[in-house]
Parts: C-alpha cells; structure tokens; sequence
C-alpha cells in the first residue's frame, strides 16, 4: 500500500515573495488527491517541495516518519527512490530515446538483467500506448508521446507515491480521459498514492477520492472530493465554473473596483464567460477499467469519511450519504436527507486541516 | 527561516561558497562506486573533438610569435645560442598553460555549460534527482574529470606543437642555427619546468570544469539564462585561471631554484 504523505505547516517563498504560506494536509496513503488552483498560485512549486527539489523555509513533509525539509541529502535520495514523478513536459533525457529512457530508473537502481528490463519496459510502455515508439528520441515525438514517455518512466520503479503535474496540458481531452482512466487503474492495481496537480476541472471531478485548492498563498481547503465540489466558496464556486465573476482575476487577485463593475457588466447583461449551469455537485467517480481488482482506496476512504462526516458541511453530508448503497446507509446508520448528526458548528471551510 | 546576511559584496560571497562547495562535492562524489565510465570516455572524446583543431591552430602562431620574439631579443643582446632555450621554457612554462586553458574554458567549458543549463530548464536535472540519481554523481564528475584529462593532454600537444613552431620559424625565418636552438634546450629548462605546466593544466582543467558544470546547474531563468550563464561561465573561468596561473607561477618560482643558480 501506498505510504502516507504528511504536511503540516508549511511555507515557501522566493525572496520576499512568499507563494503560500501555512499549507497543513495529509495525503491518505493510497488514495488518490488532487490539487486545483488557478495559474501561478504555485502547485507546482508545492509539488517539487514534496520531492525536495525545492526547500521549503517553515513547515514538516513527513514521508515514513521522515521530515525531507530537513533531512540529510543521502537520507533525500533513498526516500526519492519511492517517488514516480511525471514532469509537465515529461522531463526526458533528450540523448538516450524512449526504451533507454524508461530503463534508466531500472538500471540505475536495481540489478536487473537486460531481458527482466525489457520486459518490465515493454510491459509500461504498452500501458501507456507507446510500444513501437522505442526506439524515437525525445525531440522527434509530440508532446503528448513525451507525457506518457514521463508516466512510464515514473512508473517503472513500482513507486509508492506518484505525483503528476498538471498530466492534462498539452493533451487533448479524449487522451486526458483516458489518462484519468490509466491513473485510476494503476492506482486499483499497486494501490499508490497519487496527487495530480491541475487546473482541468474535469479531472478534480472524476479522479480523486480527495480534493485540495490553492488560492492567494494559501490552502483554501482540502478535503474528501464532496466537501470541495459541493462548497459555497466564493473562490471555489468561480473556479469550478470558470467564470469570470468572483474573487480570482486576471492577475492573481481582484480589486473592490474591478469586482463592482464586472458585477455590472453581468447585471447589464453581459456573459461572464461560462456557460450558466452549474457544474458543482457530486457526480460518480471513475472506476478502475472491469477485469481490474477493486480499489481498495474507495473502502478505506468510505469508513475514514464516514467516522468524520458529522464535521463536514451540510451538503457535502448530503452527497456522501446519497452516494452510498442502500445496505452502506444502514451500515453506516445514516439516511438521505437526514443529517448524520445535529449540524454542529462546522470547522468548514476555511481550515484545510487534517482529516 | 533562513536568514540571508544582507551587505554589499554578499551575493558574490554566497555565488563563491557555493562554486566551492560544488568543487568539493565533486572531489568527494569522485570516489564513489560506479564510476560512470562510459559517460567520461564520452564527455572526453566529445571535449578532445571541439579543442584539438583549434588548439593546434593556436599554438603554432604562438609558438611562431614567441620564437620571432626571442629570435630579434637575444640578437640585441647578442645571445643568439640562447633563444631555444628561452623559447621553449616560455613555451612549456607559460604559453602552453594558457593556450590550453583558453580553450578548455572557452570551447569545451561551454559546450559543457551549455548542456547542463538546457538540461536543467527542461527538467531533466530535476527528473534525475527525482529518480534518485545524484546529477553530480552522474553528470558533473565525468564532466570534469574528463576536462581535467584532456587539458593535460592538450597541455602536451601545445607544448610540443609551440616548440616545434617555434623551432621551424626561427630557422627558418631568422637563419637560427639548428643545431645551436637544439642543443640550447636543456641549457635553461629543467624536468620541474614540465611538470608544473602539467600540474597547471590539470588545475585549469577542474576549475573551467567546475565553473562550467556550476553555472549550467544555476542558470537564472529561461533559455535566455542558459546563453548568459555560458558568457557568464567564460568570463569567470578566464578571470580565475589567469589568477591561479599568477599563483601558482609564483610558487613555482620561489620553491623551485632556476637552474644553474
């Protein structure tokens, strides 16, 4: 089982520049996660602080009761061992073509003999619909061919942690579908934890089993997926709709001003860029493809969720309860339409703790 | 937090302790199992391919140039049966040094620089650390120690490709008596005279390797980085190699007594 990804506290900043500041979450081992956010809020950053590339000035990433903010750089190098990270352009070594590519982790790490490599390398690149492509350099395929060239890569080590930055940009949205797809069954097959980071509003509504936002150098929410998708933020509700009424502008933030008379502009009759309907809402998460093991993710995340869900908020309860079967309602001990217990004074939204 | 000492001349005491610490680093990652030898019989053969041709289109004017020097020189002073000796200690001890690390830093610094800078603004340098292979293990040490070899190598061509220049235009052009530019070789040059030209080409070797290899891990931004980062690795292996050179000559002069004193 994937291992669990604790972060608590932490702060990033270039200079005087801080990106965000006081991000506290946890990874559920095994499931998978997904962190939205609009352009230049830094989840990129915060993906390679995961990894170590980038030291963060404050805060813990604990990894197997590790904290990689601090430990040594031999130390780093083991825990990265555990870690198949997929680069927004794939990141290839652009001397050695795909085959050489792929192989690279399972010669430099393992004994392997040359046939067991093949193998193995033969066997991703057909997950990910590369074979015959072996022997092409990184510089002679399209961007797409190189994203899944990087998820093959990542996935040769048999890694216990994926990170996937922004998997969907640069590909069309039938090969994000299908990437989705391929990222569910791997993770029903070696039961991985995943975090992609992203602005595709498609992927955060049907991959993850958790979502996170970041907005304004700071963790707006993290949570089970219902939380965010049902939430009432402002910041939220703009993003998953893509609007362009609400509190995220142009440049990062929006004025008073700027606010007011584009409030006018669309009172006046003027479309603010999306379609009027509202995409909020719960609707079914992918599953692994049939003939595929169950995931075991949906069971964990199910009891996890369910033994917290009197914090969460009013319809997010709703969805989850509507979600389950009628046996799991009675199982849990809870009905639709009737909360799980008396709402008490939600925690939600504004803290994106630990659940 | 990280406090940043902030007074004037501060960056380029942390820009100098962080060149520093990646020469040390590579000193200390040298002896680590596996060498990576096919990547070193590369970057050696790749950094021979880009200076042998010009280094020997170099040293033969230089050698020509310092013998012509001499040549009219020693005429003046009417010790005409020293001017191959002259030459080949100018040569060997100084001229030789500096042609090889011009072209060290200049043809194959770059190149090196320039490889590591486009490899780190596509990722690939993050990539390898991500999957857990030290870029300085595997990337930088071959690197350097590849420049280190072929600079002493170089060394040995200049030396004998100036020498022989030298010779040829002294004979040649100024009616020197072979026999006399022969046999006054051994009259001022001595065996330490070579070693330390090989010792200074080595040295010069590390440095505009190391330079290279550290303004190519760092460049500042974008592509446009990477072209000022291999300037920028240029200039600053200059500077420091003409610096070092002055040390080491100096040293060399004190520790080592001319011959015949």
């Amino acid at each position: 089982m994937g291992v669990e990804v604790v972060v608590e506290g932490l702060t990033k900043s270039f200079g005087k520049q801080t990106i965000w500041q006081d991000v506290t979450l946890t990874l559920p081992p095994g499931e998978v996660s997904v962190m939205l956010g609009p352009s230049g809020t830094g989840k990129s950053v915060f993906l390679k602080s995961l990894v170590g590339l980038l030291k963060p000035e404050q805060g813990k990433i604990v990894i197997n009761g590790t904290d990689l903010v601090r430990c040594s750089e031999h130390r780093l190098y083991e825990i990265r061992k555990m870690f198949g990270v997929l680069f927004q352009d794939g990141a290839l070594f652009g001397s050695m073509d795909l085959y050489d590519n792929i192989a690279f982790p399972l010669r430099e790490h393992t004994r392997k003999t040359e046939a067991e490599v093949r193998r193995i390398v033969l066997e991703k690149m057909e997950m990910v619909g590369l074979v015959g492509a072996e022997k092409k350099l990184p510089g002679e395929i399209s961007g797409g061919m190189r994203k899944r060239a990087g998820l093959a890569r990542a996935l040769v080590l048999d890694p216990e942690i994926i990170l996937c930055d922004e998997p969907d940009s640069g590909l069309d949205p039938v090969r994000t579908a299908y990437l989705s797809q391929l990222l569910i069954d791997l993770n029903a097959q070696i039961d991985a934890t995943i975090l992609i980071v992203t602005h595709n509003i498609n992927i955060a509504r049907t991959v993850p089993d958790n979502l996170g936002m970041l907005f304004r150098r700071e963790l707006v929410m993290f949570g089970p997926r219902e939380v965010l998708l049902t939430s009432d933020e402002p910041v939220v509700e703009q993003f998953l709709n893509g609007r362009r009424l609400g509190p995220i502008g142009m440049s990062e933030e929006k004025d008073t001003a700027t606010m007011a008379a584009e409030q006018a502009h669309a009172d006046a009759g003027h479309s603010d860029g999306s379609t009027s309907e509202d995409v909020r809402g719960i609707i079914p998460q992918i599953e692994p493809t049939p003939g595929l093991p169950f995931r075991d993710a949906v069971r964990r995340r199910k009891d996890r969720v369910m033994s917290i869900i009197h914090q969460l908020p009013h319809q997010a309860q709703q969805g989850i309860i509507e979600s389950l079967s009628a046996e799991e309602q009675v199982r849990y001990g809870v009905h639709a339409g009737v909360p799980a217990v008396a709402p008490s004074p939600s925690p939600w939204p504004r803290q994106g703790g630990v659940l | 937090m990280t406090t940043q000492a902030s007074f004037p001349g501060a960056g380029a005491l942390r820009e100098t302790g962080k060149l520093c610490q990646l020469g040390i680093d590579v000193v200390r990652t040298t002896f680590r199992r596996p060498f990576q030898l096919r990547e070193f019989i590369q970057q050696s053969w790749f950094i021979v391919s880009v200076t042998v041709l010009p280094t020997a289109l170099v040293s033969i004017p230089f050698g020509a140039v310092i013998a012509l020097q001499l040549g009219s020189l020693t005429r003046q002073i009417g010790a005409q049966s020293f001017t191959g000796a002259a030459s080949v200690l100018a040569i060997i001890q100084q001229a030789s040094p500096i042609v090889t690390a011009l072209l060290i830093a200049g043809a194959g610094g770059s190149a090196i620089c320039a490889d590591l800078g486009s490899r780190k603004i596509r990722e690939e340098i993050d990539a390898m650390e991500v999957l857990g292979v030290s870029p300085i293990h595997r990337l930088v040490v071959p690197r350097v120690l590849a420049a280190m070899l072929v600079s002493v190598l170089l060394n040995g061509m200049v030396s004998v490709v100036g020498v022989m220049g030298g010779y040829f235009f002294n004979v040649v052009m100024q009616d020197g008596t072979p026999g006399a530019y022969l046999a006054s070789f051994s009259a001022l040059a001595q065996l330490p005279d070579l070693w330390i030209s090989e010792l200074k080409a080595l040295i010069f070797g590390f440095i505009a390797g190391i330079v290279a290899a550290y303004r190519g891990l760092n460049p500042a931004g974008g592509p446009k980085g990477v072209g000022d980062a291999v300037n920028q690795a240029v200039v600053i292996t200059f500077l420091l190699l003409f610096f070092v050179n002055f040390v080491l000559t100096t040293i060399y002069l004190q520790v080592v007594p001319a011959k015949g004193s």
